[in-house]
């Protein structure tokens, strides 16, 4: 491999000759507190879920259901979508990974399926983890319904859903969720 | 509209750390090669346009501040670009209309990450409240999709492993490159750890330390340069696309702005077979089935077909339509570089600057670059001849 | 070079803080409104172009999520700075010059109120040697105040003048913040912040969005009557170590107006983008502004800061002046990094 790829050499001008071992690097700790509000639609929409109820909002101009709603389609670009859906705990597999290791920030044990999961009634799949489930077995069409956390331990984010599982239901029919692959 | 020519391009050796220099001497590595290959000094740049991902990855706010005396910027127009994972393919774009409009004859581009310094993996990953949580990381929001890609063309199993030889093979050719593994095969890949089924620990980018420089001169820039002996790369082309992350009816396995990217940018380059046309192909594919996809999604071969071109071998250095030649991002992914690596690539094949990895006889070479939820999406067209 | 103009603009009201209230939630109905103004639709916007940071967001590619409050579909061409709009400004202005583009939409938007901005400021520094001492806008500011003090370029009285006329202005302007009556002896028998500042030195703590849209040639003149002209647009940047400049003069912002052709012609307007007192003194000496200018009618940053906005919000209110008849040839000023470190200079002309 040819030398110039590489970076000339450190050379310390004399004045600093009586040095053995420049610094080469510091740590600087930094941290910076911020406070993020989710906005009024996603905030009305965690409320919801705190309560164990999925909710998805309908573009007027698009008729699309999405969920976790928004405050603006994304397609159409209407400012407000007005029309909230109640939705059930319940849906499709659309698509999905393993995960074979861990990662950044994860406690999960391994191996996991992470899987798009399109919920009854919405547009858009959501992302989540499927559990209680054999993962050479996760498919496509696979239904599934959603596991809660304690009702102690119940609050306004989707972690409040702890995973989904199969319900044993048949396959959905490809025509459901084909817009969704 | 004024011609771009590019006369200079330089890069840094790209690894896991740069442990040996400050995120200034990182891009000044890079600059100051690509000077030298213009045959340029920094009074000689009227501009300079830098790109990079977001802030977080290195823990400093709007670098280009900080750049401006590293870059040789003072007293000069500087500016930073930030377009998610296209940014080096972006900010190239940008550069090229500085010149292309008439407002600089030189300017100088750049594109670094350093991930070493603060945690790039803690950036791209901490949980944002109020959004849904990613509970598989990058690899595992794409790792879906890639399965909906396999499903839908029935690709067999392997084209994956493929890729990803092949892109580690080439880099082996390329000094540049961060990997280097002489001992990859088909079995070494194969028997990785799967990470994110289908995508394993070996058809996965590594995350780097890096920077892509280039100087873009106007039509007499590149003229003078020609006639030096340092023959140029004309634009020919340049496109940018960008559509929403999520909505109802998303194509993620081929997105649309890829697909009207990639459209617009033969338009202008006058391409209207780009399997025939083009000579070679630098395209970000940071996960190994993202080739067959972006053959597909780029307009190279019919839908459903991409995963065959692998297969067949077409885009070995060997084939007709040999892509990623340096590595691509299989190999070398400093984030924010890695869009302009991959159009300065492209730029380094139409002038014969490739060494090992140079294709004979390159005079139309396409540079591509993506990002955000494949929603971002830059491309350019370069030719050794005037448009 | 092309004639481009800016025909459209439209504002948040500028508050202390929208909490509560996401960025695209406050950004859409902006982004709706300079449309409407303008009389275009997402079909007639040829290039999106935005403004904003993710270090002020607290999240990595924020701008990602915000871009949604556009609707960007069909695929569209779109791109961003992690800068001030008026950045965002000059990269849609250059693109007009290519001629591939006909029309523009710009928008910025900054909520400083998740995060505390002094100290996500400092992030902006040098990381090696500067950073790690935490030293905040306010406190570099104030350096940068004193340094002007000791050498009598400005006094105490003068920043107060400069604080004092920015809120009375402001009482005109229905989107600013900090709006009062005060007298500058007021303002002066106040205590010391960071010394030497005063709380009117600085500017306030906003959340806020704003967009304009350009359009090039004829076209401007078939949606306006008086489209606010771009005649001359550049930017400069100086070094980003403090000690190695002379903080009572801006070199960029001086280079940036001689570039821009400021002194070609009568200023009746400046918009400077000056978040302390003094710099708006050190503006005004760089750009050679006599004392018939009207400097920040709309009262400027002091009466209004979002960050990553203020300056394409100068854009939008001397060209909203143009076209009104009520000025005909002005500066617009915007800045980046700490004291006055980077300038973007435009002169702004009706016809």
């Amino acid at each position: 491999m040819s030398d110039v790829v590489t970076a000339p050499p450190l050379t310390l001008p004399d004045r600093l000759s009586s040095i053995d071992e420049p610094v080469k690097s510091i740590r600087t700790p930094a941290a910076v507190r911020y406070t993020y509000s989710p906005g009024q639609a996603p905030s009305e929409f965690l409320y919801k879920v705190a309560q164990k109820q999925l909710t998805g909002r309908k573009c007027p101009q698009c008729t699309k259901v999405y969920i976790p709603p928004r405050e603006t389609c994304p397609t159409c670009g209407v400012t407000t979508l007005p029309d909230i859906i109640d939705l059930p705990d319940v849906g499709t597999v659309t698509s999905f990974c393993v995960v074979n290791v861990q990662f950044y920030g994860q406690a999960m044990e391994v191996p996991y399926v992470g899987a798009l999961i399109l919920i009854d009634g919405s547009d858009i799949p959501l992302m989540h983890l499927l559990q209680e489930v054999d993962v050479e077995t996760v498919h496509m069409g696979m239904r599934v319904e959603a596991v809660w956390v304690d009702e102690g331990d119940m609050g306004p984010t989707l972690e409040s859903i702890k995973y989904f599982r199969p319900n044993g239901e048949p396959d959905a029919d490809w025509n459901s969720y084909k817009d969704n692959v | 509209m004024e011609r771009v020519a590019i006369v200079g391009t330089g890069q840094t050796k790209h690894t896991s750390t740069r442990g040996d220099v400050s995120i200034g001497g990182l891009v000044r590595e890079a600059a100051l090669r690509a000077l030298a290959d213009a045959d340029m000094t920094w009074d000689d740049i009227d501009a300079v346009v830098i790109g990079k991902a977001p802030d977080f990855f290195e823990g400093v706010m709007m670098p280009e501040l900080y750049l401006a005396d590293a870059l040789g910027a003072i007293g000069k127009p500087m500016f930073r670009v930030h377009t998610a994972g296209s940014v080096g393919g972006s900010t190239a774009i940008v550069a090229s209309e500085l010149v292309s409009s008439g407002v600089h004859e030189r300017v100088l581009t750049l594109a670094f990450e350093k991930q070493s310094e603060s945690e790039a993996m803690w950036a791209l990953s901490f949980a944002i409240p109020f959004q849904p949580p990613m509970h598989a990381g990058a690899g595992g929001y794409f790792a879906p999709h890639i399965r909906s890609y396999m499903q839908r063309s029935k690709a067999p199993d392997h084209i994956g492993i493929l890729v990803a030889l092949k892109d580690r093979l080439n880099a082996c050719k390329n000094p540049y490159a961060h990997l280097h593994e002489k001992d990859a095969t088909f079995e070494s890949i194969k028997d990785s750890i799967m990470l994110w089924d289908p995508i394993r620990y070996s058809e996965t980018c590594p995350s780097s330390d890096g920077a892509f420089a280039m100087v873009l001169t106007n039509e007499k820039g590149g003229d003078d340069a020609a006639a030096a002996g340092r023959p140029p790369a004309w634009v020919k082309g340049t496109a940018m696309r960008s559509e929403p992350t999520m909505f109802a009816g998303r194509d993620q396995v081929s997105p649309l702005g890829g697909q009207l990217c990639s459209k617009d940018v033969y338009a202008q380059a006058g391409i209207t077979n780009p399997r025939a046309e083009v000579d070679v192909v630098e395209m970000y594919v940071p996960f190994s089935w993202f080739e067959p996809m972006w053959l597909e999604n780029l307009g190279f071969c019919e839908e459903g077909e991409g995963w065959r071109l692998v297969e067949d071998g077409v885009t070995e250095m060997t084939g007709d339509l040999p892509v990623n030649c340096s590595g691509g991002v299989l190999s070398t992914n400093p984030i924010g570089a890695s869009g302009m690596i991959r159009f300065g690539e492209a730029a380094m094949q139409v002038r014969g600057q490739c060494g090992e990895h140079q294709i004979d006889g390159v005079r139309t070479a396409v540079g591509h670059a993506y990002g955000g939820g494949s929603q971002f999406f830059a491309m350019w067209v370069l030719g050794s001849e005037k448009p | 070079m092309r004639d481009v103009a800016i025909i459209a603009f439209a504002q948040t009201k500028h508050r202390r803080s929208y909490e509560g209230t996401s960025e695209v939630e406050f950004l859409a109905p902006v982004l709706q409104e300079v449309q409407a103004k303008a009389g275009l639709e997402k079909k007639d916007i040829d290039f999106v172009c935005s403004g904003s940071s993710d270090y002020l967001a607290g999240q990595a590619f924020s701008f990602v999520v915000t871009l949604d409050a556009y609707g960007p579909w069909p695929p569209i061409t779109e791109s961003h700075v992690d800068m001030d709009g008026a950045w965002a400004l000059y990269e849609a202005w250059v693109k007009m010059q290519t001629g591939k583009i006909d029309t523009a939409l710009i928008y910025a938007y900054g909520k400083s109120s998740p995060g505390s901005i002094r100290r996500v400021l400092t992030r902006q520094l040098e990381p090696y040697y500067t950073q790690p001492l935490w030293p905040d806008s306010v406190a570099l500011a104030a350096l940068q105040a004193r340094v002007g003090l000791d050498a009598g370029t400005w006094t105490e009285e003068q920043m107060a003048e400069v604080a004092a006329t920015s809120r009375r202005n402001a009482k005109g302007n229905p989107f600013a913040q900090v709006v009062d009556d005060a007298e500058p002896a007021t303002l002066l028998s106040k205590d010391y912040f960071v010394d030497p500042l005063r709380v009117h030195d600085c500017p306030p703590i906003t959340d806020g969005a704003a967009a304009v849209i350009m359009v090039a040639g004829d076209k401007a003149k078939e949606l306006t009557d008086r489209p606010a002209w771009i005649r001359g647009i550049d930017h400069r940047i100086d070094p980003a170590a403090l000690g190695v400049r002379d903080l009572t003069v801006s070199p960029s912002a001086q280079l940036a107006a001689e570039k821009a052709g400021v002194a070609d012609g009568n200023v009746d307007v400046a918009e400077l983008h000056a978040p302390f007192t003094h710099q708006e003194i050190i503006l005004r000496n760089a750009l050679g502004l006599g004392d018939g200018v009207d400097v920040n009618p709309s009262g400027g940053a002091l009466a209004a800061n979002p960050v990553m906005t203020a300056g394409l919000i100068r854009f939008g209110e001397l060209a909203d002046r143009i076209s009104r008849g009520e000025a005909d040839r002005g500066v617009a000023h915007a800045t980046s990094g700490a004291c006055l470190q980077q300038n973007l200079v435009a002169v702004l002309e009706g016809e």
